[in-house]
């Protein structure tokens, strides 16, 4: 029996908690779905070790003593998946401090509260090498098996990965703290997060654009030129590359530095965590935002003030606004290859077509949700004399009216150098976008908006739904635009989705 | 053929879910009346007027609000109605203005009229001082003034409230009485559920009784009693001994 109020007692609690938060994550809190989501990660990680077969085996040969080339590219990769890891950390950090579940309870317990907030960044470090195992050690397995058991060498720099990410992002959260305050930095951290999630993929993508006008990023790594200016291959820059490859004399340093470094951060910071946990509670009853004017009421029809409201709330929730807009950071590398290539013809740019209609796919959806699903104040609009119809309508025509106010510009811009490519990836994204619109219509569960991370819970059916028909469009377009009959045949499979999607959702038709 | 006598009348009432939770229930409110509804908790009190509001869909039965039937024209009947729950929903973002000048474009307000209406209902509600600021950090009560000032702005004949003074303030609570009050004296009709019985016994016309989806005692106070034979008593003690009747 452990005694109360301990490490270990607080350690379980969060254990338990955090099992059951991902279960209720994977199943949407419906038990019945356990088997089947046994069965799905059951696939994944077969999937995960088949793709990691096919992708790594050649590696396998790399021994202890790699050239600079093979560095500086497993170096890439790792610094791709360590930019990932930051990233949830910073979530993780932002939700512990801002989601007040059961910080009341124990800020108003006479424990003390250091201890369980030590306990936290613990699990937090442990969830976040979690996730990086799940999607690393298959391809840590294979090489295992491929090459020998020197390659498990790589679950030790997981691990340490895990935890510098976890006190770089509880470091940075921190320091937010301090310098913008409690009540802004829930979503600059949000942002910075996203942000430093993409901004490696992002960062070498700009620079294959601007140095070989490609959007492949293992091009620019594994350029003469990059290479070359890299560090030498005597540098500490290097040791979790050969950590990686199995080198132990580097993974001893590079475990040593992962755990001293999360240790630092619970020793400074558990203390603290308390203290703006208090900070961020009162950020979010602080003082009230003002309008800037008082200004008389607009006239309008019911439709009209439907989209206006619509419009107002996602402008003026810059967190929603940033989960939401997120998917056009991705758009900064196609917008940069468009002005780059300007000039140089269109057959350079057909590769935009199909980045276009993917992203355009996506932001759809995410807006959809929000104006349908994400209704704040549902009883009031259902006993409103508007039809339903009538209502869907209004929010269909805001999210498509936000959508053409993002990709416009862009479009436009194709349009002058490539016309038939902007054409296409015109038509292909609009219909991507009903089609993201439509699932969310067909699938929608009334939920907060402030649940807008976890809408994808509600269905997994949905999700995939409208991940396959962004792909499916995506790459019908590419198809069309190059001129294939085959875009027919991807037309189909993704028509093909679509219907299955309509088949089995709840609502097949939006009811009058 | 229904009398527009009525604000509001229901006839055989069903809707089931695992059990049946409204059955067969009938009510007639009158024009201008402040009609309370009690009873035990499970009644079926929330699930009739969420279908009177349109939020559910009966099994069988009929409604109608100011003699349109609610089941067949529900835009109509709606267009006559103003519903506020016991939480109310206004949207964090907007401030009450912005959300009253939604709800009046909803209703089809004109903007001009929705405007002055709505300024004089939040210096009614002693909402005047935050008319600007955004919903996100108001208390319950204001939230719920907010919402109740969002449900007069467009001037319902029937206005329909599932237990308005949960959570409420003494004062916020005054408020919202007087309010509703005011709106029966101006000729509107008020149907409310409520669990404070005192409320109904001071504010009510007329209490109607339900428990177990049917409606098993109504009238004012003084012939609930007599009904009850407890002449004398509390609303509370009627209230218990006609359930009790009604169980037994």
């Amino acid at each position: 029996m452990i005694a109360p109020a301990t490490y270990a007692w607080f350690a379980g609690h969060e254990l338990r908690l955090a099992m059951r938060d991902a279960l209720a994550m994977l199943t949407a809190g419906r038990r019945a779905r356990l088997g089947a989501v046994v069965t799905g990660i059951a696939l994944f990680v077969l999937f995960m070790h088949g793709l990691a077969w096919l992708a790594v085996r050649q590696f396998s040969g790399a021994g202890t003593d790699p050239d600079k080339a093979t560095l500086v590219i497993v170096s890439g990769i790792g610094l791709l998946a360590f930019s990932l890891m930051v990233s949830q950390a910073m979530e993780s950090v932002t939700r512990a401090f801002y989601a007040r579940s059961d910080l009341d309870l124990i800020l108003s317990s006479p424990v003390k509260a250091r201890r369980v907030f030590a306990v936290r960044i613990a699990i937090l470090a442990l969830t976040v090498t979690l996730m990086g195992l799940l999607l690393v050690g298959p391809f840590v397995n294979v090489l295992t098996i491929a090459a020998g058991p020197h390659w498990l060498a790589g679950y030790g720099v997981i691990l340490s990965l895990g935890a510098v990410a976890t006190a770089l992002a509880v470091a940075l959260t921190v320091a937010l703290f301090r310098l913008i305050g409690p009540r802004r930095t829930r979503f600059v951290a949000q942002v910075v997060a996203a942000v430093v999630g993409a901004a490696f993929v992002i960062g070498i993508q700009v620079a294959a654009i601007l140095s070989y006008g490609t959007l492949s990023r293992l091009a620019f790594l594994a350029s003469d030129t990059f290479i070359d200016s890299a560090p030498t291959i005597e540098s500490p820059v290097y040791w979790p590359a050969r950590a990686i490859l199995g080198d132990l004399s580097a993974l001893l340093p590079v475990a040593a530095a992962g755990a001293a470094l999360l240790a630092l951060t619970i020793a400074a910071f558990s203390a603290r965590f308390g203290e703006h946990a208090i900070a961020a509670a009162g950020a979010a009853q602080g003082a009230p935002s003002r309008a800037r004017s008082a200004r008389t009421f607009r006239a309008g029809s019911a439709a009209a003030v439907l989209r206006r409201k619509e419009w107002m709330l996602l402008r003026r929730d810059p967190w929603l606004m940033s989960q939401t807009l997120m998917q056009i950071l991705y758009l900064l590398p196609p917008a940069l290859m468009l002005w780059r290539s300007f000039g140089d013809g269109a057959d350079a740019l057909l590769i935009l077509v199909p980045v276009l209609v993917m992203a355009g796919g996506q932001l759809a959806g995410g807006l959809a949700w929000l104006a349908i699903s994400g209704e704040d104040a549902p009883e009031l609009v259902a006993t409103a004399p508007v039809s339903r119809r009538a209502v869907i309508r209004a929010k269909i025509e805001a999210v498509l009216s936000a959508l053409a106010l993002v990709f416009a510009p862009l479009l436009l811009a194709l349009a002058l150098v490539a016309p038939m490519q902007a054409a296409t990836a015109a038509a292909f994204l609009i219909v991507a976008a009903i089609a993201a619109t439509s699932i969310q219509l067909w699938f929608r569960v009334q939920a907060k908006r402030s649940n807008f991370r976890r809408r994808h819970t509600a269905s997994r059916i949905a999700t995939f739904a409208e991940a396959f028909s962004s792909i499916g469009w995506a790459g019908t377009a590419a198809l069309a635009a190059s001129g294939q009959w085959q875009a027919a045949v991807s037309a189909a499979l993704t028509l093909g989705v679509l219907g299955v999607a309509r088949v089995i959702s709840p609502h097949r038709v939006a009811r009058a | 053929m229904t009398s527009p006598l009525f604000a509001l009348e229901i006839r055989g009432l069903v809707k089931r879910f695992e059990r049946p939770a409204v059955d067969g229930l009938d009510l007639r409110v009158r024009a201008g009346e402040f009609y309370a509804l009690v009873g035990p908790n499970g009644a079926g009190k929330t699930t009739t007027l969420r279908m009177v509001a349109g939020l559910l869909a009966p099994d069988a039965g009929d409604i109608s609000v100011a003699g349109i039937d609610a089941l067949k024209q529900p835009i109509a009947a709606k267009q006559l109605m103003a519903w506020i729950s016991d939480e109310p929903m206004i949207y964090d973002k907007l401030t009450p203005l912005e959300y009253l000048e939604f709800v009046a474009g909803l209703w089809g307000i004109d903007a001009k009229l929705a405007d002055s209406r709505a300024r004089a209902l939040l210096g009614w509600l002693d909402l005047q001082a935050h008319a600007q600021e955004r919903c996100e950090g108001f208390s319950k009560g204001m939230r719920q003034k907010v919402a109740l000032a969002g449900a007069l702005v467009h001037e319902p004949t029937v206005i329909i409230l599932d237990e308005p003074l949960t959570g409420l303030d003494a004062g916020s609570a005054r408020q919202v009485k007087n309010v509703l009050r005011e709106r029966v004296r101006a000729g509107g009709t008020v149907v409310m559920t409520t669990h404070i019985l005192e409320v109904a016994e001071r504010m009510a016309d007329r209490i109607g009784i339900i428990a177990r989806g049917r409606l098993i005692a109504e009238g004012t106070l003084e012939e609930l009693r007599r009904r009850a034979g407890q002449h004398e008593a509390s609303l509370e003690d009627t209230f218990l001994a006609l359930v009790a009747e009604e169980a037994a």
